[in-house]
């Protein structure tokens, strides 16, 4: 397992605090700021101009190519007087998690995924080979291979490491104009979303919930976490994320069962005449 | 809108939650390849020790051949060949593909070296030495892709990783007996023809646990592509079984082929669920709402 401790807040010994995003959706205006920001600072690649009439959403999914990406969700509500036939936007920047166990870290077998001083998960762009492990280990679907331009290694977001080492702000929170990411002490973030939750709540907005900010959940809590106003599976995130690693020994007993099976098999195959 | 899947819970315009993983065909191979390599270098080991040179060198043969192919097939698949090496950068126990890269560099060092003492009828004794470096490692190389598909989010892979690694196991016995059955000396290979058949029985048996227990998520074993690659593999690996078992001469290589034939099969079958679980959100959220009670 990877090393933050539980409560997320500090990573080294030193004197460092884990920093973080908090991604208030019930303020994000759906302007795509963040994904341009990203992709100007981090000079992303373009990956295709589609149109995929899934609302104003022409990127789709995190992937090697789009490290931060805004969700367009339209529902149908009922209006204020009465009829159905009302709709309100549902919008959320997505990102990496940078999980406190992260799956994408433990099964990464050349170290090219590392844990920084800041508690995020980066990729080494000069030790990755493009194995592609980390992919299928992500619970979210983050990390992908970069398949243009004859790349083939794994990219995702850094939590915009450079800029971090240098006491700036990440590019999509710098250029978000409703402070919908917000950036800073994981710790201090955390304390700024229970009061926003429950101003919401009293404004009337039952539904508004807190994603990722519980340090008990399935991968010890995120380091990038969200604020959302409906269940987590609307904005196309996993309800309930587990690091894969969490099992890990529960494998490797299966395995060395199976292996001394196979040892067996092949000894009392010998029994027996030799033709 | 937002879609409304068959579980009743939502998902954002159907798009799958998880990436697939990226590897192609070459990995469904090595699958099969590496668990081939590991088991015949055990049975080469276990002939050996038994004294029985024709069916210890024929098994020490095919594993040669398969342990070699196996880092070809995986360095094809990575995104960057040319930084192979960097899979023996460092040792992780909490990655199998680290794992699995030491292992099969190991077990190919020893069964490569031991294969040329034996071929070459020199240093019997470091030959014998690395027989059984490779034999003991073998079990190990052919089980370790049970946790290398299970370490993962995807949810027919992970769910199974009680049943997986003996999956493979018995499908690597079923291999490496059936290949020492095919290119053997006839007059030798009896263990290896008791191998073959009870590896098959037991894949046979193995396969139909993980998928039973598996519930829901055994659907994507019997679905798509990986239905269609099981639907073959089973009466091939079963035909196999029964003509190995019953046959005389020429018949029982033909059966040998049909277990070889059927445990490939059946491995490209398991890769292709792991996919196809990967791309439907249903899977991903009928298990994390299971969970959540």
């Amino acid at each position: 397992m990877s090393n933050p401790r539980a409560d997320g807040v500090e990573t080294y010994r030193g004197e460092q605090q884990r920093m973080g995003f908090f991604t208030d959706t019930s303020v994000c205006i759906g302007c795509k700021a963040c994904e341009v920001a990203c992709k100007e600072w981090n000079a992303v690649p373009e990956d295709g101009l589609v149109f995929t009439a899934q609302s104003y959403d022409n990127t789709g999914e995190l992937g090697a190519n789009t490290w931060r990406h805004v969700a367009f969700v339209e529902q149908q509500v009922e209006a204020h007087d009465g009829t159905t036939d009302a709709m309100r936007w549902l919008m959320s920047s997505d990102v990496c998690k940078h999980c406190t166990h992260a799956a994408c870290l433990d099964v990464c077998p050349t170290g090219a995924l590392f844990r920084t001083e800041f508690g995020t998960v980066v990729v080494q762009e000069d030790v990755c080979n493009g194995c592609g492990y980390c992919i299928p280990a992500c619970p979210f679907g983050v990390l992908d291979r970069r398949e243009i331009e004859d790349d083939g290694r794994v990219w995702k977001c850094t939590l915009c490491y450079d800029r971090v080492g240098d006491g700036m702000t990440p590019a999509c929170a710098k250029a978000c104009p409703t402070e919908s990411i917000q950036f800073g002490p994981l710790d201090e973030l955390r304390e700024r979303a229970d009061d926003r939750v429950a101003e919401l709540r009293d404004a009337g907005e039952q539904d508004a919930r807190l994603y990722g900010a519980d340090p008990s959940d399935g991968v010890g809590g995120f380091g990038a976490f969200f604020l959302l106003l409906d269940e987590p599976e609307v904005y196309g995130l996993p309800p309930d994320p587990v690091v894969t690693t969490r099992d890990l020994p529960e494998m490797w007993r299966a395995v060395g069962a199976a292996a001394l099976g196979l040892a067996g098999a092949v000894a009392l195959s010998m029994l027996g005449r030799r033709r | 809108m937002t879609s409304t899947e068959r579980t009743g819970h939502e998902s954002y315009y159907g798009r799958p939650i998880l990436k697939q993983p990226v590897w192609k065909s070459e990995v469904g191979w090595y699958l099969f390849t590496g668990g081939l390599a590991g088991a015949s270098a055990s049975l080469s080991l276990a002939a050996r020790m038994a004294g029985n040179r024709s069916l210890a060198r024929t098994s020490s043969l095919v594993a040669a051949a398969a342990v070699n192919v196996s880092p070809l097939l995986l360095v094809k698949d990575l995104g960057r060949p040319e930084r192979f090496l960097n899979m023996l950068r460092v040792f992780k126990p909490t990655s199998p593909m680290s794992v699995g890269s030491w292992l099969l560099a190991a077990t190919g060092t020893a069964q490569s070296a031991a294969t040329t003492c034996e071929l070459l009828d020199v240093l019997p004794r470091v030959g014998g030495g690395a027989q059984a470096c490779a034999g003991l490692l073998g079990p190990a190389l052919a089980t370790y892709t049970g946790a290398l598909l299970s370490d993962t989010a995807v949810p027919a892979w992970h769910e199974a990783r009680r049943e997986l690694p003996a999956v493979f196991a018995a499908s690597s016995c079923a291999s490496a007996g059936a290949a020492a059955t095919l290119v053997g000396d006839v007059r030798a290979t009896g263990p290896a023809r008791r191998l073959a058949v009870l590896g098959a029985a037991a894949e046979l048996v193995a396969t139909g646990i993980m998928e039973r227990r598996l519930g829901v998520l055994g659907e994507p074993y019997r679905q798509g592509r990986a239905g269609r690659y099981a639907r073959v593999a089973k009466p091939a690996t079963a035909a196999g079984l029964a003509v190995t078992a019953l046959g005389r001469g020429r018949l029982r290589r033909a059966g040998a082929a049909l277990i070889l034939g059927g445990a490939v099969l059946q491995r490209f079958a398991i890769f292709e669920a792991g996919k196809a679980s990967a791309r439907d959100p249903r899977y991903t959220l009928a298990l994390q709402r299971q969970h959540a009670g």
